[in-house]
């Protein structure tokens, strides 16, 4: 099966081909929302972390922006730091250049205040743009793909129908070569168990048990039920009636092959194969921690139809939910809601997801990038000092 | 005839794939097999009935697998959630 890509230094193959505008903190927004609007040809990336954090907390953090800049459908970063941060600017450059691509960085107290940052900035992003704007697509196979899959406004057909049919998709990427991440640990709660039994080591098996408990610890130290925030109220309204059900159905997303890893969050997957991200269930930082771990394209099943969008990775949404698609065209991409109504198999449903995976990757827009629907938003997991 | 899915056939409980009203025979999908069942209420598509009684502190079973447990009788075709229904992970309330 071949698609079409830009080959990166370091052999990786994007299919976008993005100039990127990133913050290292969250003070330094201002300044890449200024440079953005100059060159709108740019993709902003700004969120509110990169000080004031502690232990595992910044560790993710960095880690997270480091593979953003890192995703293979980024073809230059100029990464912008205020100077006095914890997360810095140098740093970020540093670890992304690993990958040979093109990378500068400048900090505002540095350069002696946001008057002068912003001319060298925009000369950073002159260059790069002209470079990227000269890169051209060339043939490649699945192998160079890393697929992310998330479900978000899960209701009852999404474990039936596109959770099941994005699963096939899964398996076929993983057959030509490929790689596939999933996550969203608090939907494993329940069933786990399933999962645990494709690990491929003793160690890949503890390492999920491990990240499961430790969500759940987490939800019972906080001394609160977990229903109302998972299931969410949109979840229980599409007939999800505990976290165990919504587990059950949500991990039919990943496929069926072995498990070869449990990554951390926004963690770059080491080989090929099916892998398991640790991060949460709410679409924003599960998105951002996919596009981190490398993710070029993400399949999204949704049964309530969220217009969820990652910035960097094209979002593929799905919906098994014959409402939902016909209200929310705005925002399916494929309708397998024949499933549901006995007119279309799951192996057919799948081999339509996947033409569209195959289209997307090869240029077509997806929903969410047509309406430039997206945010960058990193999982916390602990106090901000 | 309105219709529903049984997806294991562990399960107690049937996924509705219409909306239903009260005394509605619904045609069930088991596997290759179908049955019928009468619900006892209106229930909106996507949500879940009781193909058998399921008593009080009884598993309610979807996919082969403990979904929760019954907090009260439900008797079969009564609507299956959250008000009915309990899950037995994460929950920091009783911890």
């Amino acid at each position: 099966m071949k698609l079409s890509g830009y080959v990166r230094p370091d052999g990786s193959v994007g299919f976008r081909n993005h100039v990127v505008i990133l913050s290292s903190v969250g003070c330094a927004n201002d300044v890449s929302q200024k440079l953005a609007h100059m060159y709108p040809n740019t993709l902003l990336l700004t969120h509110r972390q990169g000080c004031g954090q502690l232990g595992e907390d910044k560790e993710q953090a960095a880690r997270t922006l480091a593979g953003l800049g890192k995703n293979p459908n980024i073809a230059a970063v100029l990464v912008i730091g205020m100077g006095c941060e914890s997360i810095t600017a140098e740093y970020l450059a540093e670890e992304i250049s690993k990958t040979k691509k093109s990378v500068e960085y400048l900090t505002v107290l540095e350069e002696g205040g946001l008057m002068a940052a912003l001319p060298k900035g925009a000369r950073f992003l002159d260059q790069m743009i002209s470079e990227a704007s000269q890169m051209t697509r060339v043939s490649c196979g699945l192998d160079a793909l890393t697929l992310g899959v998330k479900c978000g406004l899960t209701d009852t057909t999404s474990g039936i129908a596109s959770n099941p049919a994005i699963g096939i998709v899964a398996d076929m990427v993983i057959e030509s070569g490929g790689t596939v991440v999933f996550g969203e640990t608090p939907e494993v709660i329940g069933a786990e168990h399933i999962l645990a039994k494709r690990a491929t080591t003793p160690g890949v098996e503890q390492d999920l048990y491990r990240v499961v408990k430790e969500c759940e610890e987490r939800v019972k130290a906080s001394g609160m039920d977990i229903r109302g925030a998972n299931p969410a109220p949109g979840n229980i309204a599409g007939g999800i009636t505990t976290i165990e059900e919504k587990s059950l159905g949500a991990i039919k997303k990943g496929g069926g092959k072995k498990l070869q890893g449990v990554l951390g969050y926004g963690e770059i997957p080491k080989g090929k194969g099916l892998y398991f991200m640790d991060g949460p269930g709410r679409t924003p930082e599960a998105l951002t921690g996919l596009s981190g771990a490398g993710a070029q394209i993400i399949i999204f099943p949704t049964g309530g139809g969220s217009p969820a969008g990652s910035l960097i990775s094209p979002v593929i949404k799905v919906t098994g939910n014959p409402r939902t698609a016909q209200r929310l065209k705005d925002h399916i991409d494929i309708d397998v809601s024949r499933i549901i109504k006995g007119e279309s198999t799951l192996e057919e449903a799948g081999e339509s997801v996947f033409q569209e995976l195959l289209n997307v990757a090869s240029g077509k827009a997806t929903k969410s990038e047509r309406l430039s629907y997206g945010m960058i938003s990193i999982w916390n997991i602990g106090p901000h000092m | 005839m309105k219709k529903a899915i049984v997806i294991d056939v562990k399960d107690n409980v049937a996924t509705l794939l219409a909306d239903v009203d009260a005394n509605d025979e619904v045609q069930v999908m088991v596997g290759d097999k179908t049955t019928e069942t009468k619900v006892q209420e209106g229930i909106q598509f996507g949500h879940k009935f009781a193909m058998k009684k399921i008593s009080k502190g009884q598993n309610v079973v979807k996919y082969g697998e403990v979904i929760g447990q019954a907090t009260q009788d439900i008797v079969e075709g009564q609507h299956v959630h959250v008000h009915n229904v309990e899950s037995l992970r994460g929950r920091g309330d009783l911890a």
